[in-house]
């Protein structure tokens, strides 16, 4: 889109070489980023990744084996979890109501607020003998509630839940935006036409959204890769390290001072990974 | 037929209460159960009542005073978040205003494959980046130094900040460019007074957003920084979780005075951050 604006006008020509020294000129702080804090720290980390053995302790390990089922399921059901709540929101959010205005600005509060607080404040509302989650359940029923935290399933249930409840503001806005865009004299024709609220959103939503959608998940499944907060801070990784996902494991072998093993538990990621930035890279800069 | 419309607007209107009341309460509880928190004494924080019965601001003149163990360096972490959040903010919007800039306007050679760094940067994980950038960072000598978790996030947050400059700048029409030219205007006065200025709302956008991830960043500082009075205010609370009897009213209280920065600023600047990142984040 924006690379036909850009054609649209006459760009210049490479004109004096002045311009092009100011321009390489103007390029070279993020160039020196670039090269100093990205490319030295990649390849130097693939580099620590390089020894057989490194691997093999890897897939000795149990927690790793375990780590990668989470991985894939964190990745694969919160993503698609918060995606199909986000398209939904979006609808709720296109409403004119004065009231669906407040409900926005209140929504938008978990993507504008740091992690830390809310996710403490999660962790402390899961307290299985003071926090107010289990103290309403015994209030109410005179049975304890569970052990919130220390259930190896509900743990990772919850850490899934804390990512959504943190990023769905944001993709709800990707999504609304582009909810927005349609033209409404399309949803008036199919008004006169007597469609329903379902083949509106069959028939004039979904097809011009398709495409936004499908580009939103797979950016959210790489950024929901990298999500340390939602999981480290909630959980820890336990129960007996049964919570992590490769986020968190590379960084508990950081701690353990095993970086061999922590780059190649991202090494082992690696095939996974570059097929959705390889698409990501096409999609982008066309 | 007027009954009927009416019944059915009715319905409509339950509908979307029957949404947005669930929404609400889950985007607040937990943002609900923190301000509560603050806000209570020690040991009626948990009761599960909607309102303290004893509301009290006891817990914010502890944190403010630094009348706890926990809470010794309170005003330097909060001083080292601050700094922290601002340098990187100044020196992303540097980088990546000269870089658009160079790639956008100038069309510098080898601007596209600068381009193509930038994109493959912002799709490595930042929690991916971290183990190999904790250990460069302890090669150049800078670990436990407050410039490696501001370098850092300079480099998380300026290939995003380039994406959305790059996509804004393409949009400015080519005669301001050719009419400064023909007035025999240099590169840097083309920056200075044509681009810079067109540009204001999409550097709030992106100045703002690099401020914010630096302020809000959790695993890099714990990564990188170890010493107390280096710490920001992030890593401190995480600190907090370390021990048994930690003070949950305190860390509470502290944790709400840290969400308040970024959240004033995002809604101060709501109209810029809304529009100017979500239309780069995803190209439709």
């Amino acid at each position: 889109m924006a690379e036909a604006v850009a054609l649209a006008g006459s760009p210049p020509r490479r004109s004096s070489n002045t311009w092009n020294n100011w321009g390489r000129l103007l390029v070279l702080p993020y160039i020196v980023v670039f090269l100093l804090l990205v490319l030295y720290p990649v390849s130097y980390g693939l580099w620590l990744a390089r020894d057989p053995q490194s691997y093999v302790k890897l897939f000795a390990d149990p927690i790793f084996f375990r780590t990668a089922i989470n991985t894939f399921i964190f990745v694969v059901v919160a993503v698609n979890l918060k995606l199909l709540i986000a398209l939904g929101l979006s609808g709720f959010f296109s409403q004119t109501r004065w009231w669906i205005k407040i409900v926005a600005m209140l929504f938008i509060l978990p993507w504008a607020v740091p992690s830390i607080p809310t996710i403490l404040s999660t962790r402390f509302m899961l307290n299985p003998e003071w926090g107010v989650i289990n103290t309403l359940i015994f209030k109410l029923t005179l049975k304890d509630g569970p052990n919130w935290l220390n259930d190896p399933t509900l743990a990772l249930s919850l850490s899934m839940l804390m990512h959504i409840w943190k990023s769905l503001p944001f993709w709800t806005l990707i999504l609304l935006a582009g909810r927005m865009s349609i033209p409404s004299e399309q949803y008036e024709a199919a008004s006169v036409d007597g469609a329903t609220r379902w083949q509106k959103f069959r028939f004039i939503t979904w097809p011009s959204m398709k495409g936004l959608y499908l580009t939103s998940t797979l950016l959210s499944m790489i950024f929901t890769l990298g999500d340390f907060n939602s999981v480290y801070l909630l959980t820890g990784g336990g129960p007996a390290d049964l919570t992590h996902v490769l986020a968190t494991l590379g960084i508990r072998y950081l701690r353990l001072d095993q970086i061999e093993l922590a780059m190649a538990s991202i090494v082992v990621a690696l095939p996974f990974m570059l097929p959705l930035v390889y698409f990501m890279m096409k999609r982008l800069s066309k | 037929m007027k009954k009927g419309w009416s019944l059915r607007k009715v319905s409509i209107e339950a509908q979307l209460l029957l949404v947005g009341i669930p929404v609400v309460l889950w985007t607040m509880i937990p943002v609900y159960h923190l301000f509560l928190f603050a806000i209570s004494p020690r040991d009626k924080a948990t009761s599960g009542k909607l309102w303290p019965e004893n509301p009290t601001l006891q817990n914010f003149e502890f944190v403010f005073g630094q009348k706890h163990f926990y809470l010794n360096h309170f005003w330097q972490q909060l001083g080292n978040s601050l700094m922290i959040a601002v340098a990187t903010g100044l020196i992303t919007l540097f980088v990546a205003t000269t870089a658009a800039f160079a790639i956008s306007r100038l069309k510098v050679r080898g601007g596209r494959t600068v381009m193509n760094m930038a994109l493959v940067t912002y799709f490595i994980p930042a929690a991916f980046l971290a183990v190999p950038m904790y250990k460069t960072m302890a090669n150049y000598g800078l670990l436990n130094n407050r410039w490696s978790l501001i370098l850092a996030m300079v480099t998380i947050a300026s290939p995003y900040c380039i994406w959305v400059l790059k996509q804004a700048s393409d949009k400015l029409p080519w005669e301001l460019d050719e009419a400064a030219r023909i007035d025999g205007a240099s590169p840097l006065q083309l920056f200075w007074l044509v681009y810079v200025p067109l540009m204001v709302p999409s550097l709030v956008a992106v100045g703002t957003y690099a401020l914010l991830l630096a302020w809000n960043e959790y695993l890099y500082g714990f990564l990188l920084l170890s010493k107390e009075t280096d710490l920001p205010l992030a890593v401190a609370l995480g600190n907090f979780l370390a021990a048994d009897d930690s003070p949950w009213e305190l860390l509470m209280a502290t944790g709400f005075i840290y969400a308040l920065p970024p959240a004033a600023i995002y809604y101060a600047f709501k109209r810029y951050m809304v529009s100017g990142l979500t239309a780069g984040a995803v190209k439709s």
